[in-house]
């Protein structure tokens, strides 16, 4: 294991303080137990956003709290969810008064920890819902496993949830908003190395040299095919059509009923694109994958969109949501409307999504 | 009876067996999961080591309860939650108990069981800690109402526990990570599942000896 660290066990706080040091204009870092809030918090009167998930998908979450987008992120160790006592303290400090949304990826993990979460907070008075991203149109179907994981469309919907709850939208507003940017979001993803868990100090997975694993998810979760590795233009394709063929997808997801005081089951469809959709392209590095080869997989998937006839109205191409050090990139569509386009346009001043300002 | 002392001393010996199995359980969730789960159970339990002397004097409940509250904010993942509510729920259902009877012990492994079943959403046959802990649960009733002494009847829930935990090896997951890998997640020992066999295999050695 190459990296650079000092001791693996020492990786998630030094790298946080290393964070607090750095940006000390935006953000501050709270402690045992660890999370990232704005230096501003709590902004009075403004639904707070929070997410939080295993460390080791750098920029996300962490690096996205700022004005225009988070209020607070929980980083739990590589790739292991964090706990339900920090997403607690982080609901306590960053809580203007107009409640707290906990944006959570669809993983087992995260979910019972945030669940967890949402039920201590409620018992402390502060509102809390929490609703789900489940993007990877990987996993096809959610009825013998966890379901869909939650991906790209995350960052996505971290921006745009920001900016509403920045430009004032009440709880519920975000929340709805929120979970029509998951309904209108679909990514897959693809390696063409592992990474390395610093404190496992092996490879998580191996691939051969001329091998790839199509569909993997962030963690290194294997996807639909381990196949030969194709050229830039076929494996773009590929994750394009996947996206873009993919059909209706249902599944049962678990809200927080106020009225009720308990958990419900809600049923949410999303609907497949269709000619003349309007969509931001993301086209995201796993971590190991340069820039460079990111733009090659955008000159495709514009090409493969303009066919389709679907319009990229925006674009984002960079490492967001990342593997630690795999090589390999995933593809988000995100079709969007008038309202979505001015919230995504909309000024963001955070570590590593900044613009507007 | 089932002594504080006892529980105590199980929960040392538990702790004991995660240390020695870190990276065998860690090595079986890199097959099919995250490869965390031994890291993240010896983290947690160190850490509930380092408390136990704090609430040593406290009833049984007490104990197993910040068991709970150490492991739900020290392990995350999915094992923390899901070993969490087990020892919450498992506590609440000896609330004040200096000593347990052999119901009592059944009411704990009962409730800890359903705790997990209802926090993880998972079912016999999933591939998860349930498969384990389940067939332990029934096979303890049972012995007990053949009259049998918790001891015995723990035997029985340990060799059927052993049972369950290879039982996982050829299903198809359907919960957790490893549901990503369909076909590809048979042939494999589920890691909690192996946990929770640890756990109640240390609870037997602690009462034999």
């Amino acid at each position: 294991m190459k990296k650079l660290i000092n001791k693996p066990e020492d990786f998630v706080r030094e790298s946080l303080v290393g964070m607090a040091v750095a940006h000390p204009d935006l953000i501050k870092v709270h402690f045992d137990p660890n999370f990232v809030y704005r230096s501003d918090a709590p902004m009075q009167g403004k639904v707070a956003i929070i997410s939080g998930g295993g460390s080791g998908h750098e920029p996300m979450h962490t690096s996205f709290v700022g004005m225009g987008m988070l209020d607070a992120a929980c980083p739990g160790e590589v790739f292991t969810s964090p706990t339900p006592d920090q997403m607690l303290e982080a609901a306590k400090t960053v809580d203007g008064g107009a409640g707290v949304l906990y944006i959570v990826k669809n993983y087992s993990g995260d979910v019972m920890n945030f669940e967890m979460a949402t039920e201590l907070a409620r018992t402390v008075g502060i509102r809390v819902f929490n609703i789900l991203i489940d993007d990877d149109v990987a996993v096809k179907d959610s009825l013998y496993t966890q379901g869909r994981r939650g991906v790209g469309t995350t960052v996505l919907a971290e921006k745009i949830c920001g900016a509403a709850a920045e430009r004032g939208y009440d709880l519920q507003q975000v929340m709805d908003l929120c979970r029509r940017v998951n309904l209108n979001g679909r990514s897959m993803g693809l390696a063409l190395t592992s990474c390395t868990v610093p404190a496992k100090g092996t490879p998580t997975f191996t691939l051969g040299d001329n091998e790839m694993e199509m569909g993997i998810g962030i963690h290194g979760e294997p996807g639909r095919e381990r196949m030969a590795q194709k050229s830039a233009d076929e494996m773009t394709e590929m994750l394009a059509l996947s996206i873009i063929e993919d059909s209706t997808y249902s599944r049962t997801v678990r809200e927080w009923d106020e009225d009720g005081g308990e958990w419900v089951d809600v049923e949410l469809i999303d609907q497949p694109f269709q000619r003349s959709d309007r969509v931001l392209a993301f086209v995201n590095s796993m971590g190991g994958t340069p820039i460079s080869e990111l733009y090659i997989v955008y000159r495709k998937l514009a090409e493969i969109c303009q066919k389709q006839g679907i319009q990229i109205v925006r674009n984002l191409v960079g490492p967001y949501i990342t593997s630690l050090e795999m090589q390999g990139c995933s593809i988000t569509l995100l079709k969007l409307d008038d309202e979505m386009i001015r919230l995504w346009d909309a000024p963001v001043k955070t570590p590593s999504l900044r613009w507007g300002i | 009876m089932v002594t504080k002392d006892q529980i105590v001393q199980w929960l040392q010996a538990f702790a004991t067996l995660l240390e020695q199995n870190k990276d065998y359980l860690t090595e079986l969730d890199s097959e099919i999961g995250d490869a965390d789960h031994g890291i993240n159970m010896d983290r947690g339990f160190k850490k509930v080591m380092s408390q136990l002397s704090s609430v040593a004097d406290k009833d049984i409940g007490s104990i197993l309860k910040t068991v709970s509250m150490t492991l739900i904010s020290n392990v995350g993942g999915a094992s923390g939650p899901l070993y969490g509510t087990l020892f919450l729920r498992a506590g609440t259902a000896v609330a004040d108990k200096q000593e347990l009877t052999d119901e009592d012990m059944a009411k704990l492994l009962q409730a800890g069981l359903d705790g997990v079943k209802e926090r993880g959403k998972a079912q016999l046959g999933d591939k998860t800690m349930v498969d384990v802990l389940s067939p332990a649960v029934t096979n303890f009733h049972q012995a007990l109402n053949e009259g049998k002494n918790a001891i015995t009847a723990l035997q029985q829930a340990v060799t059927a526990a052993e049972q369950g935990m290879k039982d996982t090896i050829p299903m198809l997951a359907r919960k957790g990570r490893a549901s990503y890998l369909g076909e590809r997640s048979v042939g494999h020992q589920d890691p909690g599942a192996t946990s929770s066999y640890l756990m109640l295999k240390s609870l037997l050695a602690t009462l034999e000896s």
